[in-house]
């Protein structure tokens, strides 16, 4: 490490312990961090400075993984319960947490159903645990540790919605610590005091809100953010009033995570007329930029929004610069996508039978079977215990709680030949298919999966979504040319194939290529080596029992692609004029004919 | 409980807050879908509105906030005293209730008193969160990844006003009448076409884009987080004003006539952009009427229908599921052909 780059990842560390204080000021105001950043003692560190330089008894709690309801928003206390015979409720886990800060481990692994609780707690800041209990107050801040790597999506990353609504998004893994870190109390209790207070301009207002539009942030939430984290810092400065710098912290801490497209450059940005009847000298902003008046630009509001953007760009790391410029502008489409909970064997379905186990979690409680669990015991346990206060003794390990069965969703990965030998018009015609099957999904509500495959690689464009309208931008973009790793695009599917059984759904696939391989696994070209890696890897598909459909795009049907079918075990289908009808009804067939093997 | 945002001060989003309002003046419409980006103001306008209702008469200690003004949709508790002995009464704030995502049945529809059978060895029911929303809001954001067996009771028992409970020996049934608001990102998966259209409006909202909106809206939070209650006071006054409108609407509704000429032009709009089965037309129509209601006239008459059409009708069109935003286009279309003709 060169002198200059040590000096530079020394001042991200200085940021981000800036960021801490920011934060210590009032976790609850701001709504909280979330942390980007690899377990260690760096990351220790910068929890540590926050912790203490928060007010001395706020609370500081850590959220457990698999936390049920009861525990979470309160309720009731169920062996305390049992053993006193009297009702014996708690707290929730949020209800301690008032005032104070709630640290989320692992986020990026956070269930989409316990992040939708912390959502609606943070909006409201209240709780309510069991139905006609009054509730409990509930403000606090959320420190999530995101332990995912730079580019991960969707399943990878934490529930949007949480995103959403923590200000700070600060990054680690830049940072160097110098030595031990310290904290600046004083300024920290000053300032808690009077952040609220401090006022924030109309000029800055602007500057904020342009800044957002130029980064393409669409949420007005992001801006509020903005807003509130310029007065913390601003209040930590001992200023009176919220300063050009404060907002471009402002910007690099809450606006440049949220971009989604890389801004335009400033001239672009003036030709678009300003909308509206704006009262702010932003109209003549041209006629000042002209002029080099420096005291000027700060508070004309598109210098300033500028500044902001300058700021927050410093923070976006080259590589997702060069993928925001890459996309179209509706990159947080991208970002999202994350689904319902996993599904689990006694939460929902219909009911098959009983099983032990705490009526906790969701699970509901078997009262037959629990009793005719205990009922052989009575007699022993009224010789132990005389004295209890219960006609029936019940103990936690007579507990039954429901069995249930869950039909399996089923997941349709589209893998997609895109290369040059699959000739353009080819490749709009294959297009055309997967439009009409994936019209077909959607009546049947199943999830999508887009997977090309051209040059040397293939590329999961789309991971299982529900989302159609995700699911054609995605094949719209979808570029042609190169070869045809068919070996490669095996592999892929493969991993997607996989990941649908873990999570319990039924995977089906449907490819469409002429099969003319010619690129081997290792990458290099050559027809026949790339044809002998094929087969074996279609081979290889076939034991993983997954239903196929080879769709052959090739103008006249193909041996290569048959012999790969036959090898595959899939359903072999030509398609020299696309018919969607024919198509249409073939995935269907396969649907069912794998489901009656299923079941 | 923190102080609601006003919503007489929220910016813009003209249409998901006329279409609440239609479903705060006539709760039978069915319910309102909005879908549309994050940070929109979905959840503050409906936790607006409830603030601003008039605190509604309740049965004192009924657990499902029962009416004691009407005698036949009482919950068995309530029903068994009989309308000789007026209930005692008190005053509750209209409820907003929110479902999270991943609620349990048991959760949602109540269930066996686990408490109170374990302790007192009483079979007992426990009201879900259907109870709570009684003659209230139901909001559930992320409707869109609600598992579709609960959106399914959700919508049926919305429709019927009434929670029927057959478990574990348990009969129960309780009035459940609500307002239904359901969010969502359409970014992050669909709602089955036969779900839609059991939704009674459905409103699609935006960020704001004009530069000059999004700062006001900033603005107002801004101020209203400063300084809550000197925020409220401000708009006050704005707020009683819609009270005392729906208020007056709730009571003008039924008197509000319909005449042969809308009911043509109901059933015309509906065959112009081929919606499925009667309930689009009765929707517009009551929508309509609702409206008609709120501005104070006599009848309904063009302009309620036109405004309340794309609300009433988008999400009932056999559509292309492929096509991303022709519903509404289509609608505008077949609303400029018959009125402008």
């Amino acid at each position: 490490m060169n002198q200059r780059s040590f000096a530079a990842h020394e001042a991200a560390w200085r940021d981000a312990l800036h960021a801490a204080q920011v934060l210590a000021i009032d976790p609850v105001g701001l709504g909280g961090v979330r942390l980007r950043a690899r377990p260690g003692p760096l990351r220790d560190a910068w929890l540590a400075a926050l912790r203490t330089a928060l007010a001395s008894g706020q609370p500081w709690l850590r959220l457990p993984a698999q936390i049920d309801d009861d525990s979470l928003l309160g309720g009731l206390d169920l062996s305390a319960t049992l053993q006193s015979a009297h009702t014996v409720s708690r707290r929730g886990l949020l209800a301690r947490c008032d005032q104070g800060v709630l640290v989320v481990p692992m986020a990026e692994r956070l269930a989409a159903a316990l992040g939708a609780r912390l959502c609606a707690a943070l909006d409201r800041q209240w709780v309510e645990g069991r139905c006609g209990s009054e509730g409990d107050r509930a403000r606090f801040g959320i420190v999530a540790l995101d332990e995912s790597l730079p580019g991960d999506e969707g399943d990878d990353a934490p529930p949007a919605g949480l995103c959403e609504r923590l200000a700070l998004h600060i990054d680690l893994d830049d940072a160097v610590a110098p030595g031990a870190p310290s904290v600046a109390m004083d300024a920290v209790v000053a300032a808690r005091a009077r952040w609220r207070q401090l006022r924030c301009g109309d000029d800055a207002l602007h500057a904020l809100g342009k800044a957002a539009d130029r980064l393409g942030i669409t949420s007005v939430r992001a801006v509020l953010h903005a807003v509130r984290v310029a007065r913390a810092v601003a209040a930590l400065a001992g200023r009176d009033r919220v300063a050009p710098d404060d907002l471009a912290t402002a910007g690099r801490w809450v606006l440049a995570a949220r971009a989604t497209r890389a801004p335009a450059s400033e001239a672009r940005a003036e030709r678009q007329p300003e909308a509206g009847p704006d009262p702010s000298p932003a109209s003549d902003g041209d006629a000042r930029d002209a002029g080099p008046s420096n005291d000027d630009a700060a508070a004309d509001p598109t210098g300033l929004a500028e500044h902001i953007v300058q700021a927050s760009c410093t923070t976006l790391s080259a590589g997702l610069l060069s993928r925001l410029q890459g996309s179209t502008g509706t990159g947080h489409a991208r970002r999202e996508g994350r689904h319902g909970a996993a599904r689990a064997g006694t939460l929902r379905g219909r009911p098959v039978g009983s099983r032990r186990g705490d009526p906790r979690g969701g699970a509901r409680l078997h009262l037959i079977d629990t009793l005719r669990a205990a009922a052989p015991w009575q007699s022993v346990r009224a010789r132990e215990r005389p004295s209890a206060p219960l006609r029936v003794q019940l103990r936690r390990e007579d507990f039954r709680v429901h069995k249930r069965r869950q039909r399996r969703e089923t997941t349709t990965l589209f893998v997609v030949d895109a290369s040059g030998s699959a000739a353009l018009h080819r490749l709009s015609e294959a297009k055309a298919a997967v439009e009409l099957l994936l019209a077909d999904c959607y009546v049947r509500r199943d999830r999508v999966a887009l997977l090309a495959f051209r040059g040397t690689d293939a590329e999961l464009l789309l991971p299982p979504t529900r989302s159609l309208a995700r699911a054609r931008r995605c094949l719209a973009a979808l570029p042609g040319g190169g070869g045809t790793p068919l070996a490669a695009a095996f592999d892929a599917a493969r991993r997607v194939v996989d990941d649908v059984l873990r999570r319990g759904g039924t995977p089906l696939s449907v490819w469409l290529s002429d099969g003319r391989a010619n690129i081997a696994r290792d990458g290099s070209p050559g027809r026949a080596q790339a044809h002998a890696d094929a087969l074996r890897h279609a081979r290889a598909w076939r034991e993983c029992d997954v239903a196929a459909l080879w769709i052959d795009t090739s103008p006249k049907p193909q041996a290569d692609a048959q012999a790969i079918a036959t090898a595959m075990g899939a359903r072999y289908l030509p398609l020299p004029l696309a018919d969607g009808e024919r198509m249409s009804r073939a995935v269907r067939s396969c649907t069912a004919v794998h489901r009656a093997v299923r079941s | 409980m923190s102080t609601p945002y006003p919503f007489s001060a929220i910016v813009g989003q003209q249409e998901m807050k006329q279409a609440i309002l239609i479903a705060a003046i006539d709760p039978g419409i069915g319910g309102v879908l909005v879908m549309g980006d994050r940070g929109t103001g979905k959840s503050t306008a409906v936790r607006g509105l409830a603030a601003l209702l008039p605190p509604m008469d309740v049965v004192s200690g009924c657990r499902y906030g029962c009416d004691p003004a009407s005698d036949h949709s009482r919950c068995g508790d309530c029903g068994a005293h009989g309308s000789r002995r007026a209930a005692r009464k008190q005053k509750a704030p209209v409820p907003v209730v929110d479902l999270p995502l991943g609620a349990s049945e048991d959760r949602v529809v109540g269930a066996l008193d686990i408490e109170r059978a374990l302790t007192q060895g009483v079979k007992a029911f426990e009201p879900g969160l259907l109870a709570r929303a009684h003659r209230g809001f139901l909001y559930i954001d992320e409707v869109n990844l609600l598992e579709d067996h609960l959106v399914d009771l959700l919508i049926d028992v919305a429709a019927s006003g009434e929670n029927i409970v057959e478990r574990e020996g348990l009969s129960v049934r309780h009035p459940a009448r609500f307002v239904l608001v359901g969010s969502g990102n359409p970014e992050e998966g669909e709602l089955r076409p036969q779900l839609l259209d059991r939704f009674g409006l459905s409103v699609e909202v935006r960020t704001p884009t004009d530069l000059a909106e999004r700062i006001e809206v900033v603005r107002r939070r801004d101020a209203f987080e400063r300084d809550a209650q000197a925020f409220v006071a401000r708009w006050r006054k704005e707020d009683q004003r819609i009270r005392r409108r729906i208020v007056q609407a709730r009571a003008a509704l039924h008197a509000v006539s319909v005449d042969d000429r809308t009911l043509d032009r109901c059933a015309r709009l509906c065959i112009a952009v081929g919606t499925d089965g009667l309930r689009g037309e009765l929707t517009l129509l009551r929508a309509a009427r609702a409206l008609a209601a709120w501005d104070g006239a006599a009848c309904v008459g063009d302009a309620q229908l036109r405004s309340v059409a794309t609300s009433a009708l988008r999400h009932r069109l056999r559509r292309d599921p492929l096509d991303d935003a022709g519903s509404t286009v289509r609608v505008e279309r077949a609303v400029a052909d018959l009125f402008d003709a």
